[in-house]
């Protein structure tokens, strides 16, 4: 081993947070579900799967970016609300766990509808950001990374400003509150859980491209949640802060894991490294670094 | 609506409703002769291949899941890596341990399985909910990527793919699907039969009363960390034998990639479409996972293999199938074993009218 | 009881009976075919490799029946029963396509439904082809009569992308003090080649990094920047699916040039390159195939099958890609096995057994395989009852940003070397199975 190399090692981490904060954007998608319906919304990756789809293959057909976008987040929101009428509302009340089981089979509907309407080619997504390096004094920075980190504090933003100064915003973080005071003071939970599921959409088209752009545009791209989920419990499952340092947490652990400790395990650490962390923050911190912990009542 | 957030699994619903006209072993022994003596006479290779042997493994890990998720309310999403590690064990101690009986192998396998379910379930002592489900992630990657990385547990073989060996019973080599499906047949049997035992112990109230409140249950005297450990345990080593079953008797061979999240979610499946806290339960949810898929795709190439190619036709599967889960969650809480005692008291009703 | 839940209940069990007693139909047998069962995968994580390698199989069999009324007059058939590349899968379509009659061979295009086949075809007495992939040590005849990993084991394969690099560099002895770093694929596919890259470095005397990815290769980060840190001179990526377009993108995100990543086998398709968009101008992968639709039976397939409407792929764009024209050449394989089998047992249906007899004669020179219409589409193969991989070359082919460019020889992997290693893993595996060595004569003679 030689000696200790400090600018590789600011370059391991800076790569890893920038790595977090891609995961931090699939992991808000899930709060935001989680926070106002208790549901751990598996079907988010496929809902991701189906929007960059959409996206690109309306591209390809030569419908121009914005419009695309415009296009595909209506059918987003309109997939979000049916989610909503057909799928949740029937299950209300249920236990979280058959919630989430049905999350899984439109997980299935929604990966063979996405194939069946635009096929199971693999397309490249080009956003039109160069993938070069910037070298910071021999600091390799990704210019796509910086770009996407951006994208997602944006994001963020703009879900703050909604969540906090619009009227169904405001509803939201009562029913997240308390539901059964939401709904005593007169609150349309209905109202408010398709705003959301609509938002869910946003947050998967936009978390959609930037990883389409990323690994290109196909089946695996459902797969990212598996990233996102140790964020989650990180984080905790309601929190959007959580989620956020979650993400640069988990992206800078694991990577640095992986280029220091890998070697002392074989290697290919990253699989389990990040669950394995998130258990670790757990048994200390059970609802997570910001999760609600909960009185138990008898 | 937080309080679903430790509240995965609904409250107790009692499984003993015995509004029967029948004696209550009447229908397991009737079962069991059936699938002893019938079936081996009726059915073809196709069934046993396809459809009994995988619905067998299936079935039993359905029931040690159930141990854990029905009675004792503890979520796993980690089911495929004890199956794993049952299989792996499995052909390990019989490869390694000159003279050891096949039913050693399995007994060893199991509690492998078990001391691994044990080590990922001690989280459950803090966490809950869906913290745990996603925390028993951990146990499903790290067995997997251990089990690709050192290839000793494959022996070393290049593709790190095991093949299972002959199996001896008694001095007695079982072969062919017949003899394999008795030889999984008798496996299952046992440990359902102890399965059954133990949830009607008081180890099995004890599980229920963890999982309806743990404070209560505590404060009843129920010693709660010993009781989720336990369930763990139990649990796992009834999966581990299953993995044994689904590498041994049904695919004769195994590879880590075999035992992925996608199977964990399956026995998920299986016992919420089943119905939580029924050991019976377990085998319905088994054989609708392991035939409905068939019968869609066969349903489907059969009536509409001339109008659309392939590809549509499996991705329509999906769709139907994705929904039909929906479908099945929605209209039956409580699983198919409710809707069987529903159908058996509807019958029962109309043979007295009569 | 409500109206609501006694409906509930009547449709749940009017499903469940639709369920159980639902049995299929099976088609019946007719004088003169050879059927294929394919148990293909055109769903799922893995469906652009399925449509793609099935796609031209099934074009190819339409070929021959279209153009020359079948094998000598013996008509092709096949039916497809979808994987999902789900071992489990595998095997019930395995067991629902065996009862159809005069099955000619299994293709299945997936390692572990290989895997779970192998005791039953060889129960069966019928042929299991895995082209480019399976068990290496299949290779034996002698203990896997009825398996062949047609044209290039993943052995060859790593001893041909060391022979390329080595030809890049000027020759095998220049190889030394070079540093190589191998990508693999966090699976027992990708694990396969670890000790033959080890032999080879050892032999050779370059120096190794063999570098994990972890299932299913989205992240790679930490992986390309221990590569930055100890600046290998060529990477060779063997990876699967999603892995291969985020090593290409990852690689220039760190700056690693990229003709000099060499990709190998199931890192050569299109659909690893397209998705990486610029970064992967310039990658270079191996292959047994070129890919391109100037070859006459493409051209052929493109006339007789695509113009009459009668094509299997949906994307004619994709005809001539290299899953497509893997598929092609593992239907002349099928087919010329077959046209070899019937020289000797006459123009008729045959048993796997005869196919098998096929397979193990199956010797097409380099002109014989332009008599095929296919010069320039695969080389030669040369199979024989004790190897059953035949020696297939390969040869290299760059991405230009749109597609693939040959832009070398045909290559010859060095088999004397590989042979012992393979002997004496097969040697393993017959001596845990309890297998006797198969011998000339008993290849020969199983027939009668």
């Amino acid at each position: 081993m030689e000696g200790f190399d400090g600018l590789f090692f600011l370059e391991v981490l800076v790569g890893g947070l920038l790595s977090g904060v891609m995961y931090s954007l699939v992991a808000i998608g899930f709060v935001l579900i989680y926070k106002t319906s208790g549901v751990l919304n598996f079907a988010q990756g496929a809902m991701l799967l189906f929007a960059a789809l959409t996206f690109v293959s309306l591209t390809e057909r030569g419908i121009s970016f914005p419009l695309a976008f415009a296009i595909t987040f209506a059918i987003m929101v309109v997939l979000g609300i049916t989610i909503e009428r057909t799928v949740l509302r029937p299950l209300t009340n249920r236990p979280p766990i058959t919630l989430f089981m049905a999350t899984l089979g439109l997980s299935y509907v929604i990966e063979g509808a996405a194939q069946l309407i635009w096929g199971t080619q693999v397309h490249g997504l080009d956003l039109g950001i160069e993938d070069v390096p910037f070298d910071v004094s021999g600091v390799f920075i990704s210019q796509f990374d910086l770009f996407a980190a951006a994208v997602a504090a944006t994001l963020v933003a703009v879900l703050s400003v909604f969540f906090r100064y619009t009227r169904i915003g405001l509803g939201f973080r009562a029913v997240a509150d308390d539901p059964f005071a939401a709904l005593a003071v007169g609150l349309r939970l209905p109202v408010i859980w398709a705003t959301v599921w609509a938002a869910a959409g946003l947050v998967a088209l936009v978390a959609g491209l930037l990883w389409g752009a990323r690994v290109g545009v196909q089946f695996s791209l459902s797969l990212v949640v598996l990233k996102a989920l140790p964020v989650l419990v990180l984080g905790g499952f309601d929190s959007i802060p959580g989620a956020i340092v979650g993400g640069l947490l988990i992206g800078a652990a694991e990577k640095l894991a992986e280029v220091y400790l890998g070697d002392y395990f074989g290697g290919g650490i990253e699989s389990w490294f990040a669950y394995v962390l998130a258990l670790v923050v757990l048994l200390v911190r059970p609802a997570g670094l910001f999760g609600q912990k909960r009185v138990e009542r008898v | 609506m937080t309080a679903f957030a430790t509240d995965l699994i609904p409250g107790s619903r009692p499984e003993t409703r015995l509004s029967r006209s029948l004696p209550g072993w009447a229908l397991p022994v009737t079962t069991l002769a059936v699938a002893y003596l019938a079936v081996p006479l009726l059915a073809t290779n196709y069934l046993f291949e396809a459809i009994l042997l995988p619905f067998l493994a299936l079935s039993l890990a359905g029931v040690g899941l159930n141990i854990l998720t029905g009675y004792a309310g503890q979520v796993s999403l980690g089911s495929a890596a004890f199956m794993a590690v049952g299989a792996y064990a499995a052909y390990n101690f019989n490869l390694r341990v000159e003279g050891l009986p096949l039913i050693g192998s399995i007994v060893l396998a199991g509690l492998s399985a078990a001391a691994i379910g044990l080590a990922f379930g001690l989280p459950s002592l803090r966490l809950k909910g869906f913290y745990l489900a996603v925390s028993t992630l951990a146990a499903q990657f790290f067995v997997q990527w251990a089990l690709t990385k050192f290839s000793w547990f494959s022996n070393d073989s290049a593709s790190g793919v095991i093949d299972a060996p002959p199996l001896h019973v008694a001095g007695l080599t079982v072969e062919g699907p017949v003899g394999r499906y008795l030889f999984a047949l008798t496996v299952v049997t046992v440990l359902t039969f102890l399965s059954y035992r133990l949830v009607i112990s008081q180890t099995g109230r004890n599980f229920i009363a963890v999982r309806d409140n743990e404070t209560a249950a505590r404060i009843i005297g129920v010693p709660v960390l010993k009781t989720k450990l336990l369930a763990f345990a139990v649990s796992s080593f009834i999966i581990g034998v299953a993995g044994v079953l689904w590498a041994f008797a049904y695919l004769r061979t195994v590879e880590p990639a075999g035992f992925n999240l996608d199977r964990s979610f399956q026995i998920l499946f299986i016992v919420i479409i089943g119905g939580l806290a029924t050991i019976r339960g377990a085998f319905f949810g088994a054989a609708l996972i392991v035939a409905f898929p068939l019968v869609l795709s066969r349903f489907g190439s059969f009536v509409l293999g001339d109008v659309f190619d392939s590809g549509v036709l499996d991705m329509s599967q999906r769709i139907v199938l994705g929904a039909l889960i929906i479908l099945f969650l929605v209209l039956e809480p409580d699983g198919l074993a409710a809707l069987a005692d529903r159908l058996r008291r509807r019958i029962g009703t109309v043979l007295r009218r009569r | 009881m409500t109206i609501f839940s006694k409906f509930r209940t009547a449709t749940l069990a009017a499903g469940l009976a639709f369920t159980v007693g639902f049995t299929a139909s099976m088609p019946a047998a007719h004088a003169d075919e050879q059927y294929f069962p394919l148990q293909s995968y055109r769903v799922g994580p893995y469906a652009a490799g399925g449509t793609g390698f099935f796609g031209g199989f099934i074009d190819y069999l339409n070929l021959i029946n279209t153009r020359d009324g079948g094998v000598n007059g013996v008509k092709l058939t096949w039916s497809e029963a979808e994987t999902q590349y789900e071992v489990e899968r595998g095997v019930e379509a395995y067991e629902r396509l065996k009862s159809n009659p005069n099955v000619a061979a299994w293709n299945p295009l997936s390692v572990g439904i290989a895997y779970a086949m192998i005791d039953r075809i060889t129960a069966d007495k019928v042929p299991l082809i895995t082209i480019n992939h399976g068990r290496t040590d299949s290779t034996d005849g002698r203990v896997f009569p009825y398996v062949f990993p047609l044209l290039l084991n993943p052995y060859s394969e790593t001893s041909g992308i060391v022979n390329y690099i080595a030809g890049k560099e000027g020759g095998l002895e220049k190889l030394k003090g070079k540093k190589i770093a191998v990508l693999y694929h966090g699976s027992p596919y990708g694990k396969e080649t670890i000790p033959i890259y080890e032999l080879l470095a050892q032999k050779y005397g370059f120096e190794l990094q063999q570098i994990e990815v972890p299932h299913p290769g989205n992240e790679q980060q930490s992986q390309w920047l221990t590569i930055r840190r100890s600046k290998p001179d060529y990477v060779v990526l063997r990876g699967w699916g999603v892995m291969n377009p985020v090593a290409l993108k990852t690689a220039a995100k760190t700056g690693f040039p990229v003709d000099h990543i060499i990709g190998n086998v199931w890192s050569n398709s299109e659909e690893d390159a397209i998705p990486a968009g610029a970064a992967a101008k310039g990658y270079t992968a191996i292959t047994t195939q070129a890919s391109g639709t100037e070859y006459p039976v493409v051209q052929e397939i493109v006339k007789t099958v695509y113009d009459a409407g009668k094509g299997n792929l949906d994307d004619k764009k994709r005809i001539g890609s290299v899953y497509h024209n893997l598929g092609i050449v593992n239907g002349i394989l099928n087919v010329e096995a077959i046209r070899i089998a019937q020289a000797k047992f006459g123009n008729r249906t045959l048993t796997g057994d005869e196919v098998r007899w096929g397979f193990e004669h199956l010797q097409l020179d380099p002109a014989r395989v332009e008599a095929l219409g296919a010069k320039g589409l695969f080389h030669s193969i040369n199979v024989t009852w004790d190897n059953h991989e035949g020696n297939g070359y390969v040869t290299f082919q760059q991405w230009d940003g749109a597609k693939w460019k040959v832009v070398s020889d045909w290559i010859a992997p060095d088999w004397a070397l590989l042979r012992p290693i393979i002997e004496k893993s097969s040697q393993a595996y017959a001596a845990e199975k309890g297998i006797k060595l198969r011998t000339a004569e008993e290849a020969e003679a199983a027939l009668n």
